[in-house]
């Protein structure tokens, strides 16, 4: 027996929303008979480009239909950018929470807003498909996007989890290793995306003068090797509220290319590895 | 609400006149059959006779040829490891595809162990190929396991065809007979089955209790090790309330079997006409003739089968499903798979398993109810 929250237990014994709507302005269709769920959902937009009428069909468990009519009234009255912005968490959250082996309901749900939202923009699901890459689970038809959306919106860190969210690996299993490596793959670019962070807030909580270490530093290491190999060279005159004041040298000084040196080599390392704010200025 | 219990091959309601049998052994006569004193000693009078009751259930010539055991299960793992130790040179298991996982799963992991594993099919029915199976046997097949009747669907395999096969080419032949044990009339000392599995809580006995029949003469390798009960042939003190339920149970199985054959099963062919001829679209999984009395399994097209169970609770009507969400994993029961049933179907299978507690007034509830409960299913499905 599965845990059901209240909420879910309602929008299952009451689903809201049910149904179909001719001519509607956005069709979305997701999951198919051999997965076990199916959505369809149907919208039309109002004057105001909002969301004035949502309805759902589907096949599927208990959670399944609970989470359809939840999305339903979710994004009743929404434009469509504001519904594109909600998550399968946010359906999950609607309900209460879903046991975790149900979560993929709430992701098939979202994955219905998206190709219908899609639909109305001219998007077709094939074409979809073809831009969201190779197909990871061959069983349910995932690809590695949405196996990489479920990781990073619901922070996933086992190939069980990725399959409570999006079925991908529930079947053969030849897939394992693969969504393994995508989750190590995720959580490797998450750690450099946070060491980035780190690394510029570092740099805007130290004093002027560590500022100022911490820049020469840097510039010995990474960029006047480059300079010197082109006969050039340059030093740091002073830095004043983010501003890095710098003198050109040695075959830079008089170099036409002096100034894209600045903002594309230079000024772009800084930001990358120190901070984003710092400009450089040549004197 | 009244709850309409049609769920009997999952757990069995225990029997009162079981439940009456075990209380004195719960609560007064405490005592350890092993033991020299008569408090304890007198005990093992009880657990002898349990003994001959299962016996007596199953036609086994000698009450020494059943063990007791925690259940199905240990009954199954016992059997097939037991056969696998006593010949460890033999690395080749014949099961059939729809088995129980307390066979399938084991069979799984020793395949990961350097055992080859044969898993013969079934036909849309769900029964068993013979043609397949006997060109399955090989010289260095250790054991063949093939359940006697199906916990999904309910259909009754060959078992005496099987286990002559096996007898004339000198395979141990084991059945798991968990489902059947009660409901089927049957005589091992007329059949060369080596291995036979059964549990108490499948026939309004215990939970936590069940047997293995050994025939005498089969070799044996014990599976759990420890004292001297069982005659050396499982250790751990003996569960003797549950064992003593047990017995009690099989004497009761033996005396209701043919209310099994007549009234039960009258009511669930009831359920089934009724069901198959008031909703549209549905369809029996399984074989009409070679099946267990009580079984029904119905798959309804284009609807889910938790979504089906979970309106039948709000009814208080309680069975089960091969569905996906229920089976615990993402893809339909391996049974109905095997059956290749389509998956529009086998996504909205529903078990009915009755017992003979069931009433009329309880089969006619549950008639009513199943057309609006797939009615109100089926208009919020996609599918059509």
């Amino acid at each position: 027996m599965w845990e059901y929250t209240e909420k879910v237990k309602d929008h299952f014994l009451h689903p809201r929303n049910v149904g179909e709507i001719e001519n509607p302005d956005g069709i979305g269709e997701v999951g198919s008979m051999a997965c076990g769920d199916a959505l369809r959902l149907t919208f039309k937009l109002d004057a105001n480009k909002r969301i004035s009428d949502v309805r759902f069909k589907t096949f599927g468990c208990a959670s399944a239909i609970a989470s359809s009519s939840a999305l339903t009234e979710i994004i009743k009255g929404m434009t469509l950018e504001e519904a594109s912005k909600v998550t399968n968490k946010d359906i999950a959250n609607y309900l209460g929470g879903l046991p975790e082996a149900k979560m993929h309901c709430s992701v098939m749900g979202r994955e219905a807003l998206q190709a219908a939202i899609d639909y109305y923009h001219g998007i077709k699901p094939e074409q979809k498909k073809m831009l969201e890459g190779k197909i990871v689970c061959e069983c349910f038809g995932v690809t590695e996007k949405e196996i990489r959306d479920a990781i990073k919106i619901n922070h996933l860190t086992t190939v069980d989890e990725v399959t409570n969210y999006t079925k991908a690996g529930g079947g053969c299993g030849k897939c394992h290793d693969e969504i393994a490596a995508i989750i190590k793959k995720v959580f490797l670019e998450a750690s450099d995306e946070a060491k980035k962070e780190r690394s510029e807030t570092q740099f805007d909580l130290l004093t002027n003068i560590q500022k100022i270490n911490k820049l020469t530093e840097f510039l010995n290491a990474k960029i006047r090797p480059t300079l010197k190999r082109d006969g050039g060279d340059l030093e740091l005159i002073d830095l004043d509220n983010n501003i890095v004041f710098i003198k050109l040298e040695g075959a830079c000084a008089g170099c036409i290319g002096a100034a894209s040196t600045m903002k594309d080599f230079i000024e772009h390392k800084l930001n990358a590895e120190l901070s984003p704010k710092l400009k450089v200025k040549q004197i | 609400m009244k709850t309409i219990y049609l769920d009997n091959n999952a757990t069995t309601m225990v029997a009162p006149e079981v439940l009456s049998a075990m209380l004195p052994f719960l609560r007064d006569d405490y005592g350890n059959p092993s033991s020299m004193h008569s408090f304890g000693g007198k005990v093992a009078a009880f657990v002898d006779k349990a003994r001959e009751q299962c016996a007596a259930l199953i036609g086994a010539k000698r009450a020494s040829e059943i063990l007791f055991t925690s259940g199905g299960t240990e009954s199954d793992n016992t059997a097939i490891m037991a056969v696998l130790h006593a010949d460890p040179l033999k690395k080749h298991i014949i099961i059939s595809a729809v088995e129980h996982p307390a066979v399938r799963s084991l069979c799984q992991a020793l395949a990961k162990r350097g055992y080859q594993v044969s898993e013969i099919g079934v036909d849309k029915d769900g029964l068993f190929d013979m043609t397949e199976f006997k060109a399955s046997l090989r010289s260095d097949t250790a054991i063949v396991s093939v359940m006697w009747a199906n916990n999904e669907t309910g259909v009754i395999f060959p078992i005496e065809e099987i286990a002559n096969i096996c007898a004339d080419k000198g395979i141990p032949f084991h059945t798991d007979a968990v489902q059947a044990v009660g409901k089927v009339d049957m005589d091992v000392s007329k059949m060369p089955i080596d291995f036979l599995s059964a549990s108490g809580h499948k026939l309004h006995g215990p939970k936590g209790v069940g047997f293995l029949y050994i025939r005498r003469g089969a070799k044996f390798e014990p599976l759990i090790i420890g004292g001297h009960q069982e005659k050396g042939r499982r250790g751990g003190t003996e569960n003797v309330p549950a064992i003593v339920g047990l017995g009690k149970a099989a004497e009761m199985a033996k005396l209701h079997m043919k209310e099994e054959n007549t009234s039960v099963r009258a009511l669930r062919d009831r359920l089934e006409n009724e069901i198959v001829s008031k909703v549209k679209d549905c369809r029996v999984n399984g074989d009409k003739v070679m099946r267990l009395p009580n079984t029904a399994n119905i798959g309804f097209d284009n609807i889910e089968g938790e979504a089906i169970l979970l309106l039948m609770n709000e009814h208080g009507i309680c069975a089960s499903s091969g569905s996906a969400c229920t089976s615990g994993s993402l893809e339909p029961s391996h049974v109905l798979r095997a059956m290749k049933i389509p998956f529009n179907r086998a996504h909205g299978s529903i078990r009915y398993s009755l017992s003979r507690y069931n009433t009329k007034e309880e089969i006619d509830f549950t008639i009513e109810k199943m057309p609006e409960i797939v009615k109100k299913l089926r208009s919020i499905s996609p599918f059509k």
